[in-house]
């Protein structure tokens, strides 16, 4: 597997996210600032980090999802590339259209920053194959804008599709709708998700729980 | 030309910073504040000098940037 982290002005875990794909998934892993206009040749995933891109200005992840770069993501994605959003890179892709929805300030109006159980719903996508589906993964949060909304007839789709790849176990911190954590696009290679898998791959983050996505990904990505 | 954008959480969308302004209200002693829906305003100086192209021309801005559709609507003033 060959990956790219996309750079933008204020992004924060975009080492965090090289880091764990060289480590678990063994991939090499280029950076690409925003303002590129195209991405490297013979990537397999595309990854967008956490982080308060162009300072959550306007609406969390909108200028970033405006930026050059986004552009040929958005082309990557559409000719069947994986792409993985955490955190404001979940949110950019709710904002270029890639996933469906959007992400509000949290129910509480607090920023929430821990570890929560997350329920993993499916175990078919390149994502979650490592999982089984029911198996609970511990998993940091970090975020202001995580309470993810959609009109009723769209979570109708998410669900009956197997399309909501993780959820809240003990209920969602932030008020998101029915406790979604993370969903797939309809061709199951575009992941977005609020916690930050690449936080928890190290025995010194305090836990490994991430690990099996990035693992996921090597298998499903091996031969690409 | 001057345009104003209102952009506002549409009606079903929860707005909890609208209710936490709410309490506050109530807090400070101003009771009958039934609902508050907080949004922004977004003014911008046009170069533009024909009324509705300029509104024309905001309403594809607010489409492609300044409002999400997805969670909020939006209304143009003209000055």
């Amino acid at each position: 597997m060959r990956a790219a982290v996309i750079v933008f002005p204020g992004s924060n875990c975009d080492r965090d996210m090289q880091v764990a794909l060289q480590a678990v998934a063994s991939a090499p892993v280029e950076m690409v600032w925003h303002k590129e206009t195209a991405l490297p040749r013979g990537l397999d995933l595309v990854a967008l980090p956490g982080g308060f891109s162009f300072g959550d200005h306007l609406r969390c992840g909108a200028i970033a999802g405006k930026s050059p770069i986004m552009r040929a993501v958005s082309d990557f994605a559409h000719a069947g590339g994986h792409v993985l959003g955490v955190c404001n890179g979940f949110q950019i892709l709710t904002e270029t259209g890639l996933l469906p929805g959007a992400l509000l300030r949290n129910g509480n109006l607090k920023f929430l920053c821990k570890p929560v159980a997350l329920s993993v719903k499916t175990s078919a996508s390149p994502f979650t194959s490592a999982w089984n589906a029911g198996d609970v993964a511990t998993i940091p949060i970090a975020h202001h804008d995580g309470a993810y909304v959609a009109d009723p007839d769209t979570l109708a789709e998410l669900e009956g599709e197997d399309r909501v790849a993780f959820t809240y176990a003990q209920g969602a911190p932030n008020g998101a709708v029915h406790d979604i954590a993370g969903v797939l696009s309809a061709n199951r290679r575009v992941l977005g998700m609020m916690p930050h898998p690449e936080r928890a791959v190290d025995p010194a983050h305090g836990g490994t729980d991430g690990a099996p996505l990035f693992r996921s990904l090597a298998d499903a990505l091996v031969s690409a | 030309m001057k345009a104003r954008v209102h952009v506002s959480l549409k009606s079903g969308v929860l707005d909890p910073q609208g209710e936490a302004i709410r309490h506050a209200l109530g807090t400070l002693g101003f009771e009958g504040v039934e609902g508050v829906r907080q949004g922004k305003l977004i003014e911008l100086e046009l170069a533009q000098t024909d009324p509705a192209a300029a509104e024309a021309e905001v309403k594809k801005m607010c489409e492609a940037l300044l409002a999400n559709p997805v969670i909020e609507s939006y209304k143009i003033e003209i000055a």
